[in-house]
């Protein structure tokens, strides 16, 4: 195995290469940290569903009457794939806000003096926090029942395969952020100032036809919404949903009258996602 | 597999008499290591930040296995040095290598080979002892199968095994300390950096943590290198540079230090300190002006006290003889005290721990 041929420490006996082994070790264990970490601060794991739970019933009471004809399909159902990608979303974002503690703690020095590549020490960061927010984002679907959302296995796979990609997304744009902000504080603001106007104007919460055509613009260039979309439309597609209903919550993102198909939606993700990876490994750790 | 048998002995200091074990026990390392490579050389190395140079021009070398201590004042530019030669700053000028490799062309290997404790906390206050232990020898790339042992082993040496699985937020400021310096040893570095390790320290368990540090070096064969301003600790050391300004003023064993300052010290406190200097200067005495009193360098401080009190032809308020110490043979080299202004003592220790 790879470690046999090393001794540790020891001058002229260290491995000097880069062995592939060593570095998804190092992954592994970022990843582990994350885990163990949130697994300890429970009171996070709670909060981090008030917020959703909350705005999915007052957003399933009180838009309905806003939303007006809902061709015989509860609010509440059309509003829940959102509120789900709301609970995954959030949850990513702030795993990242642990760079920030990690540099107030000191911890992030002890990573960044290590022989170890700036690339595994980010992986791991972000797959730790996709993990987390996946996992966030699977347990608000016992609500599905209580909503008249039906399930099936298929569709829970489906749904789990693509919270974890906008979970990944949206920790490498967290980390990326995290790790050019020094103070806690920064990171708040930051967040309260990107985070919710991305979710707003996402499509998570309402339907986003008949916006004004600025508005409608900034929905077209939020990455969120090509995350949000292809959740819903699996979530629609499991559901026996009147004609009407169909037609008036129609999934899919319209680009200058073109519909773009479910895959594009999904290569916009993963592009947005490996452009902030990158980010993220070439800025973790530069300021000190 | 890497205790103390091998051959990393400590080489002699370059054109120093071989150094002694500053403790009780006999060094078994301390046979042949002659063609070792200085475990850090160091060459012209400075650092400027804008105007302010903290480091200017630093030459030393060390050898493999010594107890090397650098002693200076706050900002005298020590941590700097230390983030130099752990690649974490880059110089703006000369060079220096940590056990054969170049601190700015082969940062990577110089890291793999190196421990450190830096001067501020760096552990995860979420995770247990262990976990923190365990974290570092992944980042560290201790072989699989060896990381239990070696986890062991160092919490015995800094005597936590009792606390390994408790999370480190309910560790006392000491033990934390000492977990840290568990952790810089975890993957056998062949030179351990310690930025003012008892920090936070009380005396009791500065000297646990002293026991711990010396036994590394003869049980592991480590190389250390450590910052402190306690003249007290720098004892210790096998060989101290002073440093002040960014410079070593000085630099050689404990004793030798010692030496150059004079065997005793005669302190007068008197009515007209810079007369009573004078005076004794004319008599061919070696004195030192300090603030509040002046320091007469003698052979032998007890036989002469009288003919000093006369000799100063003014009126005594107060006489101390001691046999020389570190704060003398920092006073001797720099003109001040180590302790003028910095608040060091004037303040419970532990505030400095918490200084971000
Ligand atoms: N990142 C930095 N930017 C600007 N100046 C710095 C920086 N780091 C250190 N300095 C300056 O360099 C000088 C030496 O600092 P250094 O931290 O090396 O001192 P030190 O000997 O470790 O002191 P202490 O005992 O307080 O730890 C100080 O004047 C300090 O202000
Ligand atoms: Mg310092």
């Amino acid at each position: 195995m790879a470690t046999a041929n090393i001794s540790i420490g020891r001058p002229g006996l260290v491995d000097e290469r880069n062995h592939f082994g060593f570095e998804m070790r190092t992954i592994e264990m970022v990843w582990h940290r994350e885990i163990i970490r949130f697994v300890r601060t429970r009171t996070r794991i709670l909060s981090s569903f008030v917020q959703p739970i909350l705005f999915l019933f007052v957003l399933g009471y009180g838009m309905t009457t806003l939303v007006g004809t809902t061709g015989g399909f509860d609010f509440k159902k059309f509003v829940f794939p959102g509120i789900v990608s709301m609970t995954v979303v959030t949850t990513a974002i702030f795993s990242a806000i642990s760079i920030v503690w990690d540099r107030e703690f000191g911890f992030l020095r002890e990573m960044l003096v290590a022989p170890v590549s700036r690339g595994a020490l980010v992986l791991g960061k972000a797959l730790g926090g996709s993990t987390i927010a996946t996992v966030q984002g699977t347990i608000m679907l016992v609500l599905a029942p209580l909503i008249g959302v039906h399930l099936t296995v298929m569709l829970v796979v489906e749904v789990i395969l693509l919270e974890a990609l906008m979970a990944f997304a949206l920790t490498t744009f967290g980390v990326f952020v995290a790790s050019r902000i020094q103070k806690m504080e920064g990171f708040q603001v930051v967040m309260q100032l990107v985070l919710f106007p991305m979710i707003f104007l996402s499509g998570a919460l309402f339907p986003l036809e008949g916006l004004p055509s600025w508005l409608a613009f900034i929905t077209r260039i939020n990455p969120l919404t090509y995350a949000v979309d292809p959740l819903r439309h699996v979530v629609f597609a499991a559901q026996n949903m009147p004609p009407a209903a169909a037609a008036r919550f129609a999934t899919g993102v319209t680009i200058f009258g073109y519909l773009l198909p479910l895959w594009g939606e999904i290569v916009i993700v993963v592009a947005f996602a490996l452009i902030f990876l990158v980010l993220a490994i070439s800025g973790f750790g530069k300021p000190d | 597999m890497n205790s103390s048998s091998d051959d990393q002995g400590p080489a002699n200091p370059i054109g120093k008499e071989p150094v002694e074990p500053a403790q009780d026990q006999e060094s078994e390392a301390s046979v042949s290591a002659d063609t070792k490579v200085p475990a850090i050389e160091v060459n012209s190395l400075s650092k400027k930040y804008g105007e302010i140079e903290a480091v200017k021009e630093v030459t030393f070398q060390v050898s493999q296995g010594e107890v090397f201590a650098f002693l200076g004042p706050n900002g005298a530019g020590k941590s700097t040095t230390i983030r130099m030669l752990c690649t974490l700053t880059k110089p703006t000028g000369g060079s220096a290598t940590v056990d054969g490799f170049d601190v700015q062309r082969q940062p990577t290997a110089v890291r793999r080979r190196i421990g450190l404790v830096f001067q501020e906390p760096t552990l995860d206050q979420q995770l247990t002892a262990e976990e923190n232990l365990r974290f570092h020898a992944v980042l560290y790339r201790v072989p699989r199968q060896q990381v239990d042992e070696r986890i062991d082993r160092v919490l015995k040496l800094v005597d936590l095994e009792a606390r390994r699985k408790d999370l480190v937020s309910t560790f006392s400021g000491g033990m934390a300390r000492r977990l840290e310096i568990a952790r810089g040893m975890l993957h056998t570095p062949a030179v351990l950096f310690l930025d003012e390790p008892t920090i936070g320290l009380d005396p009791q368990t500065r000297a646990l943590m002293w026991e711990d540090v010396l036994r590394l070096r003869t049980e592991e064969g480590v190389t250390i290198f450590l910052t402190t301003h306690y003249m007290d600790e720098a004892e210790y050391a096998d060989r101290i540079a002073i440093i002040d300004h960014g410079s070593i003023v000085a630099l050689d064993t404990p004793d030798e230090l010692k030496k150059m300052v004079g065997s005793d010290t005669v302190e007068l406190s008197t009515s007209d300190n810079k007369l009573a200097a004078s005076n004794l200067e004319q008599l061919g005495y070696k004195v030192k002006l300090g603030e509040e009193s002046l320091v007469v360098y003698v052979e032998n401080g007890e036989q002469q006290v009288t003919a000093i009190i006369e000799g100063s032809q003014v009126p005594i308020r107060n006489v101390r003889v001691h046999r020389p110490d570190l704060d003398d043979v920092f006073l001797h080299f720099t003109g001040r005290e180590i302790r003028e202004g910095h608040a060091e003592r004037a303040f419970p220790m532990h505030f400095r721990s918490f200084r971000r």
